[in-house]
């Protein structure tokens, strides 16, 4: 979050703010930043979509160095009812849902399917791992390069140290920023400028622990990279393990998303919006002297 | 107001456009020429980085203790091919490996010529493509063995697998590698799964074992090799059964 009061921009006449406060526009999120959001969004909407097609060729996930066939901890299949019907059958550890419509069994073009995840969320629809792999990997090399470009650029700005890395002050307040986000009470004058300390160990939690774990993992699973990286694939308990954590990280990644959207729509959506197209983002302060005279 | 509301609009508009390119639009992009090409751009880079990170480093070898229960076949598992039927029958004392194209001496192995050359076991995981991984102890010659009697000539580049058995669309499945992966010390023209002749599920008399690549670069039911310049012109053009249905000739990743 650069944000620099200094840049202030005076709010038009058509945003005047409720009386007693002043709306002042500030230029909050710097042009690479943006860029490389937008990247990323595009980037891991591709790659969840494209992951999960890959996912679809073998739905189940194992731990260990192979797969134990007989010991998945996550399956998405199916069984035929005596009546002849497809139901869809998750088992994730010792329990079993019927997941029909959602999971191993689902519809595609309106016939009922087997497949893992539905069609609506891989990339491309129908089944079709060549063309999944060929967006995953290409994607997923613009995703590590952005990556790399992001922590390069965070460095150089200090917006890593300055932004999210919680400092004293902030874990001093993680208890009642822990209450505010549960009550849903966001600042809205000068203190939305800065990143509170939950959302600083998120931003840092999901860019660092997920995104570079989720490379990792996918290198892991590679069979050449293997060759070189057999202290990783041992350390994480094996190429099946690597592939479920790697799924994890997706989901981690999909839990970030829907909170972050839901975060953005509670603390104005056109605001936020606004802040991460343009760069300017308005906040509510009491009224300035100077703005009197 | 007016200001507000255009940008409202915009901002529906690119929410929209985003949401209907990510879903619906990679559909309609993946049915294009140019799309595929472009993504596919992003294999030789990453053929070209694993190759330079990785070089000729070992797979990993796994202890008895490792091996999978049954080692999981796929693709074809009982070839239907008259002159397959015929080896089947015959217990493959008939099978000849032949190895020709871009060499200086054409040869014709027996099974029993192939045992008698220095031979390498090695425990290593079989990665499908889907997803799944077993692990397997085989016992073959090394492919660089047979090539370095072969002797490929200076305008030899890939070496090409042809197999016996047909895949549904009644085509024959074929492999091709490059010489980085031909001559690594893993690579196996293999005769033996977990101490026993190779089953026919897994491609008896004699498959390829690549295990820095994933299990459709492993062609079974091996029927002979040819040293090519290149396989632009040979099958569907891409180098491979598989890679001729879409999937990257590099199947390191």
């Amino acid at each position: 979050m650069a944000s620099f009061p200094e840049d202030a921009i005076p709010p038009s006449p058509a945003a005047m703010p409720p009386a007693g406060t002043v709306r002042r526009v500030v230029y909050r999120h710097a042009l690479p930043l943006r860029v490389m959001h937008w990247i990323n969004a595009i980037c891991l909407l591709i790659l969840l979509g494209s992951g999960l097609q890959i996912f679809n060729a073998h739905p189940a996930l194992y731990w260990g160095q192979r797969s134990h066939f007989e010991h998945p901890w996550l399956n998405l299949g199916a069984i035929r009812t005596a009546d002849g019907q497809l139901r869809g059958v998750t088992v994730l550890g010792s329990r079993r849902f019927d997941t029909t419509g959602w999971f191993g069994v689902s519809k595609v073009d309106g016939q009922t399917t087997v497949r893992g995840f539905p069609a609506w969320a891989t990339i491309p629809g129908p089944q079709w791992l060549s063309m999944g792999r060929a967006w995953h990997f290409f994607f997923a090399w613009l995703f590590a390069i952005n990556g790399v470009c992001f922590t390069a650029w965070a460095l150089w700005t200090r917006h890593l140290t300055r932004d999210l890395v919680p400092d004293r002050r902030d874990w001093r307040g993680i208890g009642r920023s822990i209450i505010d986000h549960a009550l849903l009470r966001h600042p809205r004058g000068e203190a939305a400028l800065r990143y509170n300390v939950l959302q600083r160990l998120a931003y840092l939690i999901v860019i660092f622990v997920f995104g570079g774990g989720v490379v990792l993992m996918g290198l892991a699973m590679s069979p050449r990279m293997d060759s070189v990286l057999g202290g990783l694939v041992d350390a994480v308990g094996g190429r099946q393990s690597a592939r479920s954590i790697h799924f994890l990280f997706a989901m981690g990644f999909l839990a970030f998303f829907l909170i972050h959207l839901f975060e953005v729509v509670v603390t104005g959506v056109g605001n936020n919006l606004r802040s991460i197209i343009t760069g300017r983002y308005a906040i509510e302060t009491e009224p300035r002297d100077e703005t009197h005279q | 107001m007016k200001l507000i509301n255009r940008r409202r609009r915009f901002l529906r508009d690119a929410l929209a456009l985003t949401g209907a390119v990510a879903l619906g639009g990679c559909d309609r992009l993946s049915g294009t020429d140019w799309v595929p090409q472009v993504l596919g751009s992003a294999t030789a880079l990453s053929h070209a980085a694993q190759g330079a990170l990785s070089r000729n480093a070992m797979a990993r070898e796994y202890t008895d203790a490792d091996i999978s229960p049954v080692f999981r076949p796929n693709g074809s598992t009982d070839p239907q091919a008259p002159a397959y039927r015929a080896l089947v029958a015959d217990g493959f004392r008939g099978y000849r490996l032949g190895i020709g194209g871009l060499v200086a001496h054409p040869l014709s192995l027996s099974l029993e010529q192939l045992r008698a050359l220095p031979s390498r076991t090695q425990i290593t995981r079989h990665d499908c493509v889907e997803g799944w991984s077993v692990i397997g102890k085989w016992t073959g010659v090394q492919l660089a063995r047979v090539l370095d009697m072969a002797q490929p000539t200076s305008a030899a580049r890939y070496v090409l697998f042809r197999c016996y058995d047909r895949m549904d669309d009644d085509r024959e499945y074929y492999e091709s590698l490059g010489f980085d992966d031909a001559y690594h010390p893993q690579t196996l023209l293999a005769w033996e799964l977990n101490g026993k002749a190779l089953p026919i599920a897994n491609g008896a008399p004699l498959r390829l074992q690549v295990p820095r690549q994933l299990g459709y670069k492993m062609a079974k039911y091996l029927r002979r090799i040819d040293l090519v310049a290149s396989f632009k012109d040979i099958e569907g053009g891409a180098g491979g059964y598989w890679e001729d249905q879409g999937y990257q000739w590099y199947a390191g990743i």
